[in-house]
């Protein structure tokens, strides 16, 4: 079981590490992702494996695995969840403000980009305060209306 | 009159008074709302009290006797918040603390109503609090401290005017300068407190022989000098004073006469015992002393700006006081204090002078005034009372002091000369007296012009009262000195050379002295050079560009360009580089901890493996691969994503983890939603792969370091260990009162932790909410107005069947949330997985019934869960207090209402309540504000649960 164990944990870490190594950001999303089941189960196995032992207490069982570990992993999987909705949020903003979703900064968009697609365009009918959605959502700013010339 | 061992007194009105200048600092940005003389008035309040304060100890100072007090800070580094008072720190206090009463005064009518005056005082008091504090430390350590606030402060005050280039110019140049000179400084203290085995002044004062005797007395003086001299704009470092003068007229007044300039002055005064008196000492000090002087001086006479010209007086009589402190002996330090005071009086009312005229002829070029005496009477009368006495006149106080410098002048040989430093400083006195006179001659006689920019008159009353009383200050000091000034020069002076100090009798009239001959020789080549002034002055510019400037701006710019191409280099936006570098160095680190470690073979047996395990492993290592071919179809890396995510769970429940495994498996669901929303507005394919050598290269690093994982958790998990986790299984049922011990150990043992780790998740949450906030005002928004869908929608985006059956299953999941919530304490659960698992009951609802219906009935902000949460958590642990017990200890106890059967109420509890309530919000926040950007590409709004609702006739809820 550890040999299956420990082979899993390299597996996902060589996945995490390939994929963050991406060049477009979904896939370094994903990466993250990857790299934080590896790491919850190593931080999981250093309290050893343990079959029908868990923690929790009751007069007819003979032993408990360690309950440390998995009390560090499971705040670990909550605050990793909060991360990849980081992570993905600031990839998303970061494509949708600049029309790329390249991950590496200096490199200058290239013709096989994902700019931003034709239908994202903008039309020259378009009127920002025709927008839908009630009130609240913030208003368009109606100088806004060129990104791409500006980008 | 030498004291030689000072009494000292315990007085804790000391440290009141250190500090209320700072508290002081407080007042000016309350008080501006109520005007700007109340303003004006809160700051003069708190210097007025320090000042009253500083006096009412002054007799006993000047009795000789040291006041001390002390507040414990940290020991273990020989950093105390020790203060002292005695001669030399009784000067400087008064010096800053009167003149900075002045300033207030004169900053009232200075600053004009656009000047944000409370700021303006706020950094004054600052200012005034960092000085105070350094003419009082006790402890060097705290004396640094001080030193670096006034560097800090003085730059705000220098860059007040921020929206003037040359102001924030000469604010980063005084910063640079002086904090380099800090840096140096700090090394030169440290170095000293080794060699006098001591960081209390006190201690290091009483043991010059065995600093001066230490190997480490050279490194230490050459450090400690640099601090001094950039601090008191010494040769080479006088460059960034005249380029501080881009400051308001205040400014220039208070940290170029009395504070900031003197601080090095101070220093070098204050550590005179120690250092002082080798033939090192000597060189180095009085001979920058005299260079400064006379090039100072030179500089001087040759500036038309006013506020220039008083600058580099103030280089120069810096200089001076440098050169007698250089000198080595008490007579010299003596005249070195008294010509300090002499020269706060007559320098900050030269200041002041200089801004009015500026204030009132709105140009302070020399070129531009002249004939101001019938126009402003009284300033030109200030203004010549003072200049007379900076050129060193009889009868005014300048005059004493000079003529004490000149006569000990030819006291000292330098390098063998009897005559060099004599002939030296009676050239810097000829200059001196030359550029006096020429602020008095070009600027308020001749004839009256008639193109001022702005026809000048006297000011206010208020405007001049400080130059006024500080221009009857230096009559009256310069007629009566001995009955004035003796007093003080000799407690100073006493406290400088530890008591070695002989006081002569200040008087005006010594006879026919060698001095007086070279003052008469200073006077008469002065008003020759002043009648040649503009011929000379046309050769001095013909001299070329000033050297010192130029070579930092030089050096400024070689140093920043090498900077920006270093971290161009090291950091070119290529983070897949970084990561990369990353990996490679972690890898690398861990093999080479790997090769030189100590391991052997495990010892733990295996625990064996079944069927269903090597199919689990088999699906997860499958998945992952998958993954790696696949992932350029991100919809299909996703489903990779969930089959892991799964059989991680799968393995947390079989490895004896159950309270994991329920938090996984409700992760898993979350983030895959999360995801899948992102990717909605993301494109859904990578266009190319990447090149083959690119991923050779990636997938070498990646199967390294996966190997290297791999290995290591193999061998960890074949070894034995010690875990302190048996004192946790003890005593979750006694102590934390619940049998599920991984729950006990986040809400109880751990619950700091936790507490940390919910904060921690509602900060994300709350920074998603900002970042769409961000994102839908800005470009984006308008970019997703126009958005078209990748793929064509469902023509039935909301099933009846599905809304039929998550509203039928609302109540189930809520009901088994505050189940799992109730049993967390002692079955697997808790506040985690149930508030996970609510969020996910929620969520049903926002995709079945669509976002607009489900937050319509939303009546509590996400906000407010995370807000209640933390809220919640925080208070049940403060709660401790009230038992007595530290935060988050927890209690419990067992109650029986009857019919129900006992049960057991902890405040562990309501701490796992507040986790829930987090959990929910912010996972609810970070959905819903992804779901913002959904309705921002114009979905339609559903106000029915349905699109098409039978029990309707015909559907008439939507709206567009």
């Amino acid at each position: 079981m550890e040999a299956l164990l420990a082979s899993a944990i390299g597996v996902l870490t060589s996945a995490g590490i390939y994929l963050i190594l991406r060049v477009r950001t979904f896939p370094v999303v994903v990466g993250t992702t990857m790299l934080s089941y590896a790491v919850n189960l190593f931080l999981f196995a250093s309290g050893r494996l343990a079959l029908d032992l868990p923690p929790i207490l009751s007069p007819d069982q003979a032993g408990y695995t360690d309950p440390l570990p998995q009390a560090l992993v499971l705040t670990a999987i909550v605050i990793s969840f909060g991360m990849t909705a980081i992570t993905v949020m600031i990839a998303l903003g970061a494509y949708l403000e600049s029309g790329s979703d390249r991950f590496d900064i200096a490199a200058a968009p290239r013709p096989g980009d994902h700019g931003a697609p034709q239908d994202m365009r903008l039309s020259a009918d378009y009127d920002p305060r025709r927008e839908p959605g009630p009130q609240g959502e913030g208003g368009g700013d109606p100088h806004d209306t060129a990104p791409e010339g500006r980008r | 009159m030498g004291i030689a061992q000072p009494l000292s007194q315990t007085d804790p009105t000391l440290a009141l008074i250190a500090a209320l200048p700072f508290i002081g600092a407080l007042f000016p940005g309350l008080m501006i709302r109520a005007g700007r003389t109340a303003c004006a008035a809160s700051a003069a309040a708190a210097t007025l009290a320090a000042l009253i304060l500083l006096l009412t100890r002054a007799p006993a100072v000047m009795g000789g006797t040291m006041i001390e007090a002390r507040i414990g800070w940290m020991p273990q580094i020989g950093l105390e918040a020790a203060l002292r008072l005695d001669g030399l720190g009784l000067m400087f206090g008064i010096m800053i603390l009167g003149v900075g009463l002045l300033i207030q005064l004169y900053a009232r009518w200075y600053l004009s109503r656009a000047d944000q005056a409370g700021q303006f005082y706020t950094y004054l008091m600052l200012f005034q609090g960092a000085m105070l504090g350094i003419v009082l430390s006790e402890n060097v350590l705290l004396l640094l401290v001080f030193w670096e606030l006034t560097s800090l402060s003085s730059f705000l005050l220098i860059g007040y005017w921020r929206h003037l280039p040359e102001g924030r110019q000469g604010a980063r140049m005084a910063l640079t300068v002086t904090g380099l000179g800090g840096l140096a400084l700090i090394g030169g203290m440290l170095l000293l407190a080794q060699a006098a085995g001591s960081t209390e002044l006190t201690e290091i004062l009483a043991r010059g022989d065995q600093v001066r005797e230490s190997p480490l007395y050279v490194p230490a003086l050459l450090l400690i000098l640099v601090g001094c001299f950039t601090k008191s704009a010494q040769f080479p470092f006088h460059f960034w004073l005249p380029h501080a003068m881009a400051a308001p007229t205040p400014v220039s007044a208070y940290l170029h006469s009395a504070t900031m300039v003197k601080a090095g002055i101070f220093l070098m005064a204050r550590l005179w015992p120690v250092l002082a008196g080798t033939e090192i000492w000597f060189y180095l000090v009085a001979t920058t002393g005299l260079v400064t002087m006379v090039i100072g001086a030179a500089i001087a006479l040759f500036k038309d700006d006013l506020k220039a010209l008083l600058a580099f007086s103030t280089v120069s009589h810096l200089g001076l006081i440098t050169m007698l402190l250089g000198f080595g002996t008490a007579d010299a330090a003596g005249v070195a204090i008294l010509h300090i005071l002499m020269h706060v009086m007559f320098k900050a009312a030269l200041f002041m002078t200089a801004g009015i005229v500026d204030h009132e002829a709105h140009t302070r070029d020399i070129k531009r005034l002249g004939g101001l005496l019938s126009l402003m009477p009284i300033t030109a009368a200030i203004a010549i009372v003072t200049a007379l006495s900076m050129a060193g006149m009889i009868p005014f106080n300048g005059f004493i002091s000079k003529e004490l410098m000149l006569e000990e002048t030819t006291h000292f040989a330098w390098a063998g000369s009897d005559l060099a430093l004599p002939v030296a400083a009676t050239v810097g006195a000829l200059l001196s007296f030359a550029y006096s006179l020429r602020f008095i001659a070009h600027v308020f006689l001749g004839p009256v012009r008639d193109d001022y920019p702005h026809t000048p008159h006297d000011p206010p009353f208020g405007m001049y009262a400080a130059p006024l009383l500080l221009a009857v200050a230096v009559i009256v000091t310069g007629l009566f000195s001995d009955a004035t000034l003796g007093a003080l020069q000799t407690a100073a002076a006493d406290a400088t050379t530890n008591g070695a100090f002989e006081y002569h009798t200040l008087k005006l009239w010594h006879g026919v002295t060698p001095a007086l001959m070279m003052s008469g020789v200073a006077a008469l080549g002065g008003l020759l050079v002043l009648a040649f002034h503009a011929p000379l002055a046309r050769g001095w510019a013909a001299r070329g560009p000033f050297f010192a400037k130029d070579a930092f701006d030089w050096g400024m710019e070689k140093a920043a360009a090498a900077a920006a191409a270093a971290t161009d280099r090291a950091h070119d936006g290529a983070i897949t580089r970084y990561l990369a570098i990353f990996a490679i160095a972690t890898l690398a680190a861990g093999a080479g901890a790997f090769a030189i470690g100590n391991h052997g073979p495990g010892s733990r047996p295996p625990v064996p493996v079944t069927t269903v395990d090597a199919v689990g492993w088999a699906l997860l290592v499958a998945a992952t691969l998958s993954m790696l071919v696949l992932y350029r179809q991100r919809l299909l890396v996703l489903v990779l994503l969930g089959i892991v995510g799964l059989i991680v769970s799968l393995a947390f429940v079989h490895l004896s983890a159950p309270d994991l495994a329920m938090t996984q498996v409700s992760v898993e669901v979350v983030s895959i939603i999360l995801l899948l929303l992102a990717l909605n507005f993301l494109p859904q394919t990578d266009p190319e792969p990447d090149p083959l050598p690119r991923r050779l290269r990636d997938g070498a690093i990646a199967a390294a370091v996966g190997l290297g994982v791999g290995v290591l958790s193999w061998m960890l998990m074949t070894r034995d260990f010690e875990t302190i986790s048996g004192y946790y299984l003890e005593n979750a049922k006694p102590g934390g009162g619940g049998t599920n011990v991984v729950n006990v150990i986040l809400v109880d043992f751990r619950g700091f932790d936790t507490f940390g780790e919910i904060i921690v998740l509602g900060i994300a949450a709350l920074a998603i909410f900002a970042l769409v906030e961000a994102l839908l005002d800005g470009r984006a928004s308008a970019r997703l107005a126009n958005w078209r869908p990748a793929a064509p929608r469902a023509a039935d985006r909301h099933p009846m069947m599905m809304v039929v059956a998550t509203r039928l299953m609302m109540p189930i999941s809520l009901t088994v949330g505050g189940y799992i919530f109730l049993r967390g304490h002692n079955e697997p659960g808790g506040g985690f997985i149930a508030g996970l698992v609510v969020a996910i009951a929620l969520l049903m609802q926002y995709m079945a019934s669509g976002f607009a219906w489900a937050q319509e009935r939303v009546r509590i902000p996400y906000h407010t869960f995370i807000g209640l949460g933390v809220l919640i958590a925080g208070l049940t642990g403060i709660g401790a207090w009230f038992a007595g017990y530290p935060f988050l200890t927890s209690w419990y106890d067992y109650f029986h209402i009857p019919p129900i059967e006992e049960f057991e109420l902890a405040s562990a509890m309501a701490f796992d309540l507040g986790v829930f309530l987090t959990v929910v919000g912010a996972v609810m926040l970070a959905l819903y504000s992804l779901s913002r950007i959904a309705r921002r590409t114009g979905e339609e709004v559903n106000v029915e649960a349905m699109d098409y609702d039978p029990s309707v006739e015909a559907p008439t809820g939507r709206r567009t």
